[in-house]
């Protein structure tokens, strides 16, 4: 599904991603960890499109396609999804209205039908059930005045509307108590099917007790540094990053 | 792939077209004579003459304001042409179907029902051309019910003892350099009169169309409604593509009695000029509106897409007890464009309120500057005002500013202030973009969410207008 071939990656002429190989399957489940500053999050937003990096090399291919010929709307519409670390808030521009011509852009480009209001009410109102929001956040501006919490139950409200192909999942953990963190895990395992594929980026393994990836990859410097099953993760909450790092120094860790 | 948020173009000015009619015009200057000219052409009683000739006396002795935060070549006046009028043979059409077909066809293309038959249902229509009112629609309808809804020149005709009392009383001749310029130099525009206890039926519009290339439109409403009496008014305006400028002076007046209500509403799309600051209109224009009656309420809906440069502040002296003024703006501006705009509210009466909410939206290199009074004088015990001003900024090299004055005399008055600044950057498009929505629809959505407060007070076939209207001037904006 997704393939990254020796990508390397800049902002503002500062190199962050170091050359990144990394093969994505339908049907599985990815986790990128790392300490901060590590380059997680830059990976996220380099395969989504966002505007400020720049691409300085190799090659990613989405579904066989190349990713870097596509805007970054073309690849939301192909399938490709990223959970924001940070949703960012628009006054006046209402949830369900916001959703609903989420939805239509991705169906006009399958060439399905479109939902007008009515039948995208009967829709999402399914939908809010998988993440337990309540109804009147649909009403409200796009996460205008929602917690932090709120705002990764809506984002995880777009993944249930969108269904990608494979979504990013940026920091979900962050700003969750453990109650909506087993919820929206939940909702995010209910979610995957055998032709979508997973990858979270996450500082603390907590949330791969709920989400459990097949693989667990270490990101640090612009490089993964380590890559096994998810039993690194428990590896990584026992005894931090450190070793990893020390020993990929040394020369050891691959 | 470095940052693509950058502004390149916008779409054409549909409405830039010229209509090639023959037209009776002054030739161009200003002078006394230039004035009798005018008031003979309209046949005018002397007594108006003497109102224009004091405004303009007075005007010679003043000096054109500087304070806007606007930068333009100040306009010749001796340049301009001060009065122009398609040629017909009778003063005022007695029907649609004496009127020139080429006009016709001009407001056909605009959009613009002068046709009752096939107008939009509900909407009558006062049509200035150039200096002169072309015609109005569904004028017998409304006079059924006392309602006098007809053009300026020939309400100086028809009710001259209504205009004698109301002209000037809400704007002096005296009032500011470019009031007093089209005290002395106005030609048409509206009239309305709305008598006591009447709720105006319908809503009533004016469509102004500067098409002379020399010629400045100078033209003049007035709006009285007395006491218990409603009525909702939209106002409608373009002008072809030029290379050099056209200026617009016009004053609106507006008189609210007892209990009496007045909705006015703008959609203002004169030509803005090329992406270069090439042409386009000055807009200087004085509105403004005296609730002049117990619990009258004037409320002024304005979305101003147009013009080089815009200098225009729509006003509310709140004079009489409990009276309410309101003031819903949407200022947008793109490339090369200028707009100061604001309004004052001045509470007089006791427990007058008034509401301002401002959003202005920046893109190009253009500068717009929200600029607001609000004043309580020392008798208007319990005045309440609520004001909220929003700028939001796209692209780099825009810019927004704004100048709230609060003059408050009273103790017992309450005035808030909300001011906030956005931008539709890079990460607010990214995110709408990566759930598949395009930049350019995303920009719409943003917008049209930023305006919903001023929006949501516009009759609705102006909202939809409005809506279409901000996001084609937006088009091209980010790349």
């Amino acid at each position: 599904m997704l393939l990254i071939k020796n990508l390397t990656a800049s902002i503002n002429g500062t190199p962050v991603l170091k050359g990144i190989d990394l093969e994505i399957k339908a049907g599985e489940i990815h986790a990128i960890m790392g300490p901060n500053g590590s380059g997680k999050s830059t990976l996220g937003k380099v395969l989504a499109g966002h505007p400020a990096y720049e691409v300085t090399g190799g090659e990613v291919l989405f579904e066989g396609r190349d990713l870097f010929s596509m805007a970054a709307d073309e690849r939301a519409r192909a399938g490709l999804f990223m959970g924001f670390q940070h949703p960012i808030e628009v006054p006046g521009v209402s949830n369900s209205s916001f959703l609903r011509l989420a939805y239509n852009k991705k169906a006009e480009a399958e060439g399905r039908d479109e939902l007008d209001p009515l039948e995208f009410d009967d829709f999402i109102h399914e939908k809010i059930k998988l993440v337990a929001m309540r109804e009147e956040f649909l009403d409200r501006s796009l996460n205008e005045g929602f917690s932090g919490g709120e705002k990764k139950r809506n984002e995880i409200l777009q993944m249930a509307v969108l269904e990608p192909k494979l979504a990013i999942l940026d920091e979900l953990d962050s700003g969750l108590d453990i109650d909506a963190l087993r919820v929206l895990g939940d909702a995010v395992n209910r979610l995957q099917r055998a032709d979508r594929a997973l990858l979270i980026i996450t500082h603390f393994p907590r949330i791969l007790e709920t989400i459990q990836p097949h693989y667990v990859h270490v990101l640090s410097g612009g490089r993964i540094l380590k890559s096994a099953g998810k039993e690194l993760a428990l590896e990584l909450e026992e005894r931090g990053y450190d070793w990893v790092l020390e020993a990929s120094a040394a020369g050891g860790a691959r | 792939m470095s940052s693509t948020f950058n502004v390149v173009t916008s779409q054409e000015y549909k409405y830039g077209f010229v209509t090639d009619i023959e037209a009776d015009s002054a030739a161009p200057g200003l002078s006394e004579d230039t004035i009798r000219f005018i008031s003979a052409k309209k046949g005018e009683p002397d007594w108006l003459l003497e109102f224009r000739l004091k405004a303009y006396r007075h005007w010679l002795t003043m000096a054109e304001p500087d304070w806007a935060k606007v930068n333009y070549a100040r306009p010749d006046f001796q340049a301009i042409v001060y009065y122009s009028a398609p040629k017909q043979k009778t003063p005022k059409y007695a029907s649609m179907d004496e009127v020139d077909p080429e006009l016709k066809r001009t407001f056909e293309k605009l959009g613009v029902p002068i046709n009752e038959q096939a107008a939009l249902a509900g909407v009558a229509v006062d049509v200035v051309f150039d200096s002169v009112s072309v015609t109005t629609t569904y004028k017998e309808k409304l006079a059924t019910v006392g309602i006098i809804f007809c053009s300026f020149s020939e309400a100086v005709r028809e009710h001259p003892e209504l205009i004698k009392r109301y002209l000037g009383s809400v704007v002096p001749s005296s009032d500011n350099f470019y009031a007093a310029l089209n005290s002395a130099v106005f030609t048409d525009g509206s009239f309305v009169f709305i008598p006591k206890g009447v709720t105006c039926p319908m809503d009533l519009s004016t469509y102004f169309r500067i098409n002379n290339k020399d010629s400045g439109q100078f033209e003049r409403t007035l709006i009285v409604a007395e006491e218990g009496a409603s009525v909702s008014y939209l106002e409608g305006c373009t002008a072809p593509q030029f290379d050099t400028n056209q200026l617009h002076a016009a004053v609106v007046e507006l008189v609210a009695l007892d209990r009496a209500s007045i909705k006015y509403s703008t959609v203002q799309n004169w030509y803005a000029g090329d992406k270069n600051g090439l042409g386009g209109i000055y807009n200087f224009v004085t509105k403004r509106g005296l609730c002049k009656g117990v619990a009258s309420r004037i409320s002024w809906t304005q979305v101003e897409t147009g013009s080089a440069i815009t200098w225009k502040y729509p006003s509310c002296i709140l004079l009489g007890d409990e009276s309410i003024g309101e003031f819903y703006s949407v200022a947008l501006t793109n490339h090369k464009q200028q707009a100061d705009t604001g309004t004052k509210m001045v509470h007089i009466g006791r427990n007058t309120k008034s509401t301002i909410i401002s959003k202005g939206i920046s893109a190009g290199d253009s500068s717009n500057s929200y600029r607001g009074l609000v004043k309580v004088q020392p008798k208007a015990e319990g005045a309440r005002n609520f004001s909220q001003c929003d700028s939001m900024l796209i692209g780099q090299s825009c810019s927004a500013s704004t100048f709230p004055y609060i003059e408050v005399q009273n103790r017992s008055a309450r005035v808030e202030h909300e001011a906030t600044t956005s931008k539709i950057g890079e990460e607010q498009l990214f995110y709408f973009q990566q759930r598949g929505i395009p930049a350019e629809e995303a920009i719409s959505m943003i917008i049209n969410g930023f305006c919903k407060d001023v929006f949501r007070e516009l009759p609705m076939e102006f909202a939809v207008e409005a809506t279409k209207l901000l996001s084609l001037k937006l088009e091209g904006s980010v790349g």
